[in-house]
Order: C-alpha cells, then sequence, then structure tokens
C-alpha cells in the first residue's frame, strides 16, 4: 500500500536573554552547577516570580518574522509534574492565550518549488534543569543552573510531508532565530530542540493516523534520520496489519534506534490552571512597533539581495543567506576577495566541509572572512593554483601563520605564470616524449584526448616543481598538440 | 456533585501523596462537601462573563533584563540533604 506521512513540529527555542525569564539569575552557559540558581529558580517558599521584558521582545520580534498575530494580553499557566530538575513541581508555561498565534514559514525545496509551513502558535515558557545520571552512589545529580531559562516553543500545523521538508523548516526556523539575534542556535549546547510528530495513512486518505512524537532531537541530522527510522517503524506495523499506539518516544542518534517513553495511557495529566503568581501580561501597539522597528534583516530578504548585489544563484543564495552567520562571513570574505562567486565556491566547499568535519559552529571558525577573502584575492589574480590555495587554506586552518601572502612565500606556492617560461617548458616537456605526441595526435575521440592531455601534466607540474599555473599550461598544450 | 474513590485516588498519585483506605473515605466526604460549594456558583448566568485569569484587576510589571543575582549556592546547599561537586543529590530517576 502507498501511504501519506505527515509530519508536525514543536521547537524549543533558548532565548538569548541575560537572564532568567523570571528571575534575575544569569543565563549564561557553563558555569559551575547550581551557581546560577537562586531563590526563586529553586522555589523557595516566599518567592515570587517577576518576568523579564527582553524574553517578550524577543518573543514579539518572532512572532512578527513569522507573519504571525501578536497577543496583546498573554497569560500564564502551570503544567504540573513531578521531577527533580523541575523544583517548583510545575512548569510555567502559556497554554490558553499564548503571545504568538497562528504564522507561517515559507520554505525552498531542492526541486526549486516553496512550501508555505503554518504555524499554529508558539509560547513562552521556562526550561528545566538537567538530570546527571552518572554514578553519584547510586543516585542522581541536579544542576539547576538552566532552570528558568526563557523559551519560545514553536508548533506548527502538521504540514510537513517528508524528511526533507521538516529538515528545511528547522534549518529555516534556525535561520530566522539566528539572524533575529534572539537565540544563539548552537544545537550542540541545547539551544535549538525538536520534537517530531509523525502518522502515516493511506495515500490520498482525509483522516489522519495515529501519531507518535520522537522528543529532544538537537541536530538536523539526528531529526533526518529519526524520521526515516519512524516513517519505517510505522509502515512496518501498518503493513502487517497492526496499528500504532499513540505515545512518546526517544531516538538514539549514535545507534539508530529508538523506545518507548511513555504510551498515551501512562501520559502525565498535568492539571493546567492559571499561575496565580502571575498577573496577565499586557502588550501595547507601541511596544509591538518597537519590536518591529529592530526587526534585522530576515533570510528570505538577504537571500534577494545577495542574488541581486552579488549575482549569486538561487541556490547559492538560499543556502548562505540562510545562516546569519554564516551569511556574514560570506560577506567579509566577498568584499575582501572582490570575487563573490569564488567566495561563494569556497565558503560553501573548503570552509563549510572543514567545519561540518570538526562539528564547529561559524562563530568557533579558525579562520576569519577577511583571511578567506585574502586567499579568494590570490586565486582571481593567479598567484596560485586551487591546489596551492587548500594548502594555503590548511595552513590557516591550523594556525601554522594567519598572512595569506606569507604563507604563499613561506611554501613557494606562487605560480609561474610568465607565459615564455612555460612555453619553454612545455616544448622540452613534449620533446622528451614523442611517442605520447604521437598517440594523442592520431586519437579521434576527443574523450580519451582530454585523458592523454593529463599525461602530460605531471611531467610539467614536476618540470615547474608544482609551480606552473595548471590552466596556462593546459592552454599551451592544446596550442602546442595542433587541436 | 460527587467525587468518586478512584478520582481521589487518581489526585492522591498525581500529587504523590500517600492516602490509606481511611483517609479516601474522609477525602470522599469533605472533598464532596466542597465540590458542591463549588456546585452552588454554576447555579450564577455567566454567559456573557469573560474568564478571568487572575483575580486582581491589574496587568503584570515586568522586568529589565539584568542580572541581579548572586551565587549563593553555598547558603542554599547547607539545607540540601546532600550534595556532591555542586549537585543537589536525589534518589535515582531513570528515563
Amino acid at each position: 500500500m502507498q501511504w501519506d506521512i505527515v509530519i508536525g513540529l514543536e521547537i524549543h527555542v533558548q532565548l538569548a536573554t541575560r537572564t532568567k525569564i523570571f528571575s534575575g539569575s544569569s543565563t549564561a552557559y557553563g558555569a559551575e552547577p547550581n551557581t546560577q540558581a537562586n531563590a526563586v529558580d529553586l522555589a523557595m517558599p516566599g518567592t515570587l516570580p517577576v518576568p523579564n521584558e527582553q524574553a517578550f521582545r524577543y518573543a514579539v520580534m518572532f512572532g512578527l518574522a513569522v507573519n504571525a498575530e501578536i497577543e496583546r494580553r498573554s497569560v500564564f499557566e502551570r503544567k504540573n509534574y513531578f521531577y527533580p530538575d523541575l523544583p517548583k513541581g510545575y512548569q510555567t508555561t502559556q497554554l490558553e492565550r499564548p503571545i504568538v498565534g497562528p504564522g507561517y514559514v515559507d520554505i525552498d525545496l531542492a526541486n526549486g518549488e516553496t512550501k508555505r509551513v503554518r504555524i499554529h502558535h508558539a509560547h513562552l515558557e521556562e526550561d528545566a534543569g538537567k538530570s546527571l545520571h552518572e554514578d553519584f552512589h547510586g543516585m542522581t545529580g541536579i544542576d539547576l543552573n538552566r532552570a528558568g531559562t526563557p523559551l519560545i516553543e514553536v508548533v506548527t500545523e502538521p504540514d510537513m510531508t517528508n524528511a526533507e521538508e521538516a529538515v528545511a523548516f528547522a534549518k529555516k526556523l534556525h535561520g530566522i532565530v539566528t539572524s533575529l539575534g534572539i537565540c544563539d542556535g548552537d544545537m550542540s549546547q541545547g539551544s535549538m530542540r525538536f520534537d517530531v510528530n509523525i502518522s502515516l495513512k493511506p495515500s490520498g486518505s482525509e483522516t489522519l493516523g495515529t501519531r507518535t512524537e520522537t522528543k529532544n532531537l538537537n541536530s538536523f541530522r539526528f531529526m533526518e534520520q529519526a524520521i526515516a527510522h519512524e516513517v519505517e517503524r510505522q509502515m512496518d506495523i501498518l503493513e502487517d496489519g497492526g496499528t500504532i499506539v499513540q505515545e512518546t518516544r526517544l531516538y538514539n542518534g549514535d545507534r539508530d534506534e529508538s523506545r518507548s517513553m511513555r504510551t498515551k495511557e501512562e501520559a502525565n495529566d498535568y492539571r493546567y490552571f492559571p499561575c496565580p503568581d502571575l498577573l496577565p501580561v499586557e502588550i501595547d501597539d507601541a511596544f509591538i512597533e518597537a519590536a518591529r522597528n529592530s526587526l534585522p534583516e530576515l533570510p528570505d530578504a538577504r537571500k534577494a539581495r545577495f542574488m541581486e548585489q552579488y549575482g549569486l544563484n538561487d541556490y547559492d543564495a538560499g543556502l548562505l543567506a540562510g545562516d546569519s552567520k554564516l551569511a556574514a562571513f560570506f560577506e567579509t570574505t566577498a568584499e575582501r576577495g572582490k570575487d563573490a562567486k569564488l567566495a561563494s565556491n569556497w565558503v560553501q566547499g573548503e570552509f563549510s566541509a572543514r567545519l561540518n568535519a570538526e562539528e564547529k559552529p561559524v562563530a568557533d571558525s579558525p579562520i576569519s572572512g577577511a583571511q578567506l577573502g585574502d586567499l579568494v584575492v590570490r586565486i582571481a589574480d593567479n598567484t596560485i593554483s586551487s591546489a596551492g590555495a587548500k594548502k594555503v587554506f590548511e595552513a590557516l586552518w591550523t594556525g601554522e601563520n594567519d598572512n595569506v601572502d606569507a604563507i604563499i612565500d613561506a611554501k613557494g606556492l606562487k605560480q609561474v605564470s610568465d607565459t615564455g617560461e612555460l612555453e619553454k617548458m612545455v616544448d622540452e616537456v613534449l620533446a622528451s616524449m614523442p611517442d605520447q605526441v604521437a598517440q594523442y595526435q592520431q586519437e579521434s575521440d576527443p574523450k580519451k584526448q582530454k585523458k592523454m592531455l593529463g599525461g602530460f601534466m605531471g611531467p610539467l607540474m614536476k618540470a615547474s616543481r608544482g609551480q606552473g599555473n595548471p590552466k596556462l599550461f593546459n592552454e599551451i598544450l592544446l596550442r602546442k598538440l595542433g587541436t | 456533585m460527587t467525587i468518586s474513590r478512584e478520582d481521589i485516588e487518581k489526585v492522591a498519585v498525581l500529587a504523590r501523596i500517600r492516602v490509606d483506605d481511611e483517609q479516601v473515605s474522609e477525602l470522599e466526604k469533605d472533598l464532596g462537601n466542597i465540590l458542591d460549594l463549588v456546585d452552588q456558583l454554576s447555579a450564577a448566568d455567566t454567559d456573557a462573563v469573560e474568564p478571568m485569569a487572575h483575580p486582581l484587576n491589574a496587568v503584570q510589571r515586568l522586568r529589565p533584563d539584568e542580572v541581579t543575582e548572586t551565587n549563593q549556592r553555598e547558603a542554599f546547599q547547607a539545607i540540601a540533604p546532600a550534595t556532591e561537586k555542586g549537585l543537589y543529590l536525589v534518589p535515582r530517576v531513570i528515563e
């Protein structure tokens, strides 16, 4: 049977405020355990929450960026459950009147189409602390530094139909919140966490199937794998005539396994009710307009500008504009390098590949956009070959030297572009290889000829001690061989 | 309106409160009385009234995003039953 896949996402976005949502404790990452957990965060008796204005400003900015309605009077509820990393015994969140109402995000797909994903709502809430299950004499260690960190939880409509769309949406949302500067976007530190709701239905059917929720995916790759894994699991069950149990599942990305966390029958009864400690928060037009005026350039607008200003194609512009830090890096490289296309190739190629391989965010790159720009200048003016450029890049990356020209000199990478000198080398090499020259000239298949041409390049590079400009060698060879 | 034994047992589990059989009978009566009292409020016609999120007719004051708290871990951990390496220790929980 053919199945339709239905996917909805819930995304927790940690807001980059200096302090917590209900207390003046710092939210800085990496502090010693419990040094940023104070009386309010620890739920000491007699304490009262006071909401952080900046969290509301960020939530409003997010709402405006996803074309959503802003709720002018938002209310907090208590979601009651017991867990040791939640000292109050409830999470303060929003249920009935979330601050961000329905909106949408348009995503670009690989086939060039654009798809609209609707956002059901987004609400403000607090994060919980962290439980460390390593062995503390059979006990669990609790760090409450994260408790009370402001989050917005973004809930989409079930508008996505495969992993590609879900990942495209997740990346787009990542680009939006990092461009807004309301979230640092560092997924390895849990700044964005994804829950995926998946169900299958017979192709074309109007009725939705039973869904499962896979929680806490913290990378795009794991998200893609978890969706593939869950779709296959559900399909196997349905094809065998079974039924899907509505449940929450945990996915282990390292093993590509998932297991049930709790089923609907065991689902918590959260007994939501309005939080008596907090009055309704009213947001006026002036607050919303100020937030609107503070909106920076967003990925869609940046993409259009990159196409216009740098002459990039749709695909390259979309990729570079999607992430604000990568976009800024590219712009520095392009302006310094004075060749946008070459800058785009290097930023998306060698640079991104290297970041991915070392699982580093752009911010932790050991090389700067200006350095890569200097390298682009030397590639564009033919001072170095692309092979030489890779060696320079390597030296920059490893910190061997921070100056492009100094590296080129030290490693003798400057290529010889003096045509007279190169012609002499070609003449000598061709004279020493008469058989190959004859073979080449008798060959009628241009493809084979092209391959044979490579046979001359080795000796030429050797003759020039790796410093001959391969492009010029190629041109001279073609001319001398009479094709 | 009455409350069943099952309701009381369920609420006790959710609230992590141990309640024995005898107490359930008492609670059935007490909570039943309270709910009956609340039930009387249903007689009022509230169709045209917007539900209140809070009994006070006021709006929430917001706080500027400035760090005002200092590290007082030692003071807080002095009253904790068990700590180690700066962590609060609790009976083992496995999800």
